[in-house]
């Protein structure tokens, strides 16, 4: 047997390639099992009203304390009249639900924004605001669409309400790794189309949960090239393509938008920061499970026609007809959907008359989408037969745009011009549908009875929003500029 | 948390595509501050019209009035993170449901609750979905521990599900206890992170 020789140590192989997701990931993990379930390190959490009581209760009959209260911020904006606040809430329930939240953070320390406070505004508005959502953390929030702030660089996802407990209690969550797909929209957008467009078409590409399972991290020039609204609109509702949370990796916007934010990083601590920040995304040669690729200039104003958001057409489309659906399953569900957004095949989607229009939520009631949403407006009346709002995301929105004088643009066009909240996106407030009225809408989710009982909603951008209040149909935005 | 063994009753067959959890407890329900009480909002929607008249949904036809099952068609739960939908569910005795897919969130949900929701290809379903629409003769039996659905004429089919979930249900563990038992990781974790990213501990 010949001798050895002794050679010198080799190198260590270089680490390999990592997703973005699975970077955040790795520096969160407190505790691996040997079947991969871990228990990971939550950095921020956002509480409200209507998901935290049975938390809060839960902690109160174990004697546990909140491990981390500066670690979370607390609101209410789920029930939260938009109307008046002065006199409180009307409502008992709601009243209530708001009450037991302010008892519990006062008695557990956890940092509150009260029913007054111009900082408070829906969780997904605020958090991103006052720079409490950074990249690279973990974010959590009894609500769904927490996936917003992965605009950031932050692994975010929804929980229920026994997470927000365990969250409370530990500072962690049980959790096994999700798998990675990667979306990535190439090209510009054509002139009208916009980044709530985008994420329509994608949603409609994947169907409502094609996501499942997966985190999605978006990419191309088009998601590059859009603002930080922008990309919190597209994140916001990966939770309707079935997947918990979007990525989308921080870069120049991101710092500019969160530099002097009140918990960004100050001083020495922001260079460090951004040294970290910038070595966060996804390495070249990572894995991605599953691969998506749209052209953005391909790309049309959308809308959606039925009861589930991946029913989203391009707004010069028709109602499509149920003998055409792919599979007996969704003949099935096509029809029940026409039948309850009353709605009959081949039906121009330009000729759909509309009742209401909502302009808000975490989707779209950022400064941007109001911006947006004025500049159609501007010089043009709502339709007689339709009655429209705005309701900003957050009093800081809300105090932006009356500086700009876009309050006064929709008051004088005829829309209402709400506090901020919630509100009609999921009508848990007075803010909702009577039956049968249709609306165009610029929140989220257009199940059944989602925006009051029998309500029909269409989803689309707040410039497509602001194009049908004046026509008084859904309307095409590119006719009005 | 209730333990979860083995179960056996009637199963309420419910074929839609993206039941959603808006459809299994609309918002109006959402109001409350306890976990209980919610068995009235369960479908509330497609169980009565606005005026308070009943639709006869399955589960007020005299063969489900007591189902403790649900055979589902895919994507059950998709949409909102309410944990009311297990509650509501599990108010009306429901402990477990079948479907060929769930939506990440609502999944998680039932393991919190003592409910067990079982994934299995569309084949078996579409049998489920025939045995439950036999009504309260057709009795199916769950055991968990030997991940077994045992159909009522008597064929039995295999089930997948997570070995941890599977144990903190069959003993009923409570989550938060088991984490706590981890507070020297946890501690150590964040003297670690508070050294390299100090900003996020700027507020205390
Ligand atoms: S605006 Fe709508 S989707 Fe967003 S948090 Fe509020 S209710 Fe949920």
């Amino acid at each position: 047997m010949a001798t050895r020789k002794k050679a010198a140590v080799p190198p260590p192989p270089p680490p390999p390639p990592r997703t973005l997701f699975e970077k955040i990931w790795d520096s969160h993990v407190v505790h691996r099992q040997d079947d991969g379930t871990c228990v990971i390190y939550i950095d921020r959490h956002l509480v409200h009203e209507v998901t935290s009581p049975q938390a809060f209760e839960g902690l109160r009959m174990a004697h546990r304390p909140v491990r981390r209260p500066e670690a979370t911020i607390a609101l209410a904006d789920h029930n939260t009249p938009t109307t008046d606040l002065s006199q409180g809430i009307p409502d008992e329930e709601s009243r209530i639900q708001v009450e037991t939240l302010e008892k519990n953070v006062a008695e557990f320390g956890v940092p509150y924004f009260g029913l007054q406070d111009p900082r408070r505004g829906i969780v997904h508005v605020t958090g991103p605001e006052q720079g409490f959502t950074l990249p690279g953390t973990t974010i959590v929030c009894g609500d769904s669409h927490t996936s917003t702030h992965g605009a950031f660089g932050a692994l975010a996802f929804g929980i229920g309400t026994s997470e927000v407990e365990h969250v409370l209690a530990t500072q962690t969550l049980i959790q096994k790794p999700a798998k990675n797909m990667r979306v990535a929209v190439e090209g510009n957008l054509p002139l009208g189309v916009t980044p709530k467009d985008v994420i329509l078409a994608i949603i409609a590409k994947l169907g409502t949960a094609g996501g499942t399972g997966y985190v999605i991290e978006y990419a191309g020039r088009v998601i590059r090239d859009m603002t930080m609204e922008g990309r919190m609109t597209v994140c916001n509702m990966s939770i309707e393509a079935g997947a918990r949370a979007g990525l989308i990796a921080p870069d120049e916007t991101t710092f500019q938008y969160l530099f002097g934010r009140p918990n960004a990083p100050k001083g020495g601590a922001w260079d460090l920061a951004l040294g970290q920040w910038r070595r966060l995304p996804s390495d070249k040669g990572a894995h991605f499970d599953t691969h998506i690729e749209l052209n953005g200039s391909d790309i049309p104003p959308m809308v959606t026609w039925g009861t589930s958001p991946q029913d989203a057409l391009p707004i010069t489309d028709v109602v499509p007809d149920p003998a055409n659906a792919p599979d007996e399953a969704r003949r099935e569900a096509w029809t029940r959907s026409l039948a309850y957004m009353g709605l009959t095949p081949g039906t121009k989607l330009v000729d759909v008359p509309i009742d209401r229009v909502f302009i808000g939520s975490c989707t779209n009631g950022r400064i941007e989408d109001l911006r947006a949403a004025a500049e159609i407006v501007k010089g043009h009346k709502v339709a007689s037969t339709v009655s429209a709002m705005v309701v900003p995301g957050s009093g800081l929105v809300k105090a932006e745009a009356e500086k700009e004088g876009l309050d006064k643009i929709f008051l004088e066009a005829g829309f209402e011009w709400r506090i901020q909240g919630c509100s009609m996106c999921l009508a848990m407030n007075a803010d909702r549908l009577e039956p049968g009225q249709r609306c165009a809408s610029t929140s989220n989710r257009n199940f059944e009875g989602r925006q009051g009982r029998g309500g029909r909603t269409h989803l689309l951008s707040p410039a497509m929003a602001a194009a049908a209040a004046i026509r008084g149909t859904l309307a095409d935005v590119r006719d009005f500029q | 948390m209730e333990k979860f063994t083995t179960l056996r009753g009637v199963a309420a067959p419910m074929p839609m595509v993206n039941i959603d959890t808006d459809m299994i407890i609309p918002k109006n329900f959402l109001k409350t501050i306890k976990r209980t009480g919610l068995k009235d909002g369960l479908f509330n929607e497609l169980r009565w019209t606005a005026d308070g008249q009943k639709k006869d949904f399955v589960l007020d036809q005299p063969a489900y009035q007591n189902a403790k099952i649900i055979v589902a068609g895919p994507n059950f739960g998709c949409g909102s993170s309410r944990e009311h939908a297990p509650w509501a569910l599990l108010d009306f005795g429901i402990r477990c449901v079948i479907s060929e897919s769930f939506a990440d969130i609502f999944y998680n949900n039932c393991f919190k609750n003592g409910i067990l929701p079982i994934k299995v290809p569309k084949e078996i379903i579409d049998k489920l979905m025939d045995d439950a629409s036999r009504g309260s003769n057709a009795v199916i039996e769950v055991d968990l521990e030997k991940q077994e659905i045992k159909g009522p004429d008597g064929g039995t089919v295999h089930f997948d599900i997570d070995p941890f979930r599977k144990h903190c249900l069959l003993n009923g563990l409570d989550d938060i206890g088991l984490t706590m038992e981890k507070k020297p990781e946890i501690d150590d974790f964040e003297a670690r992170q508070k050294e390299s990213q100090p900003w996020l501990y700027a507020a205390e």
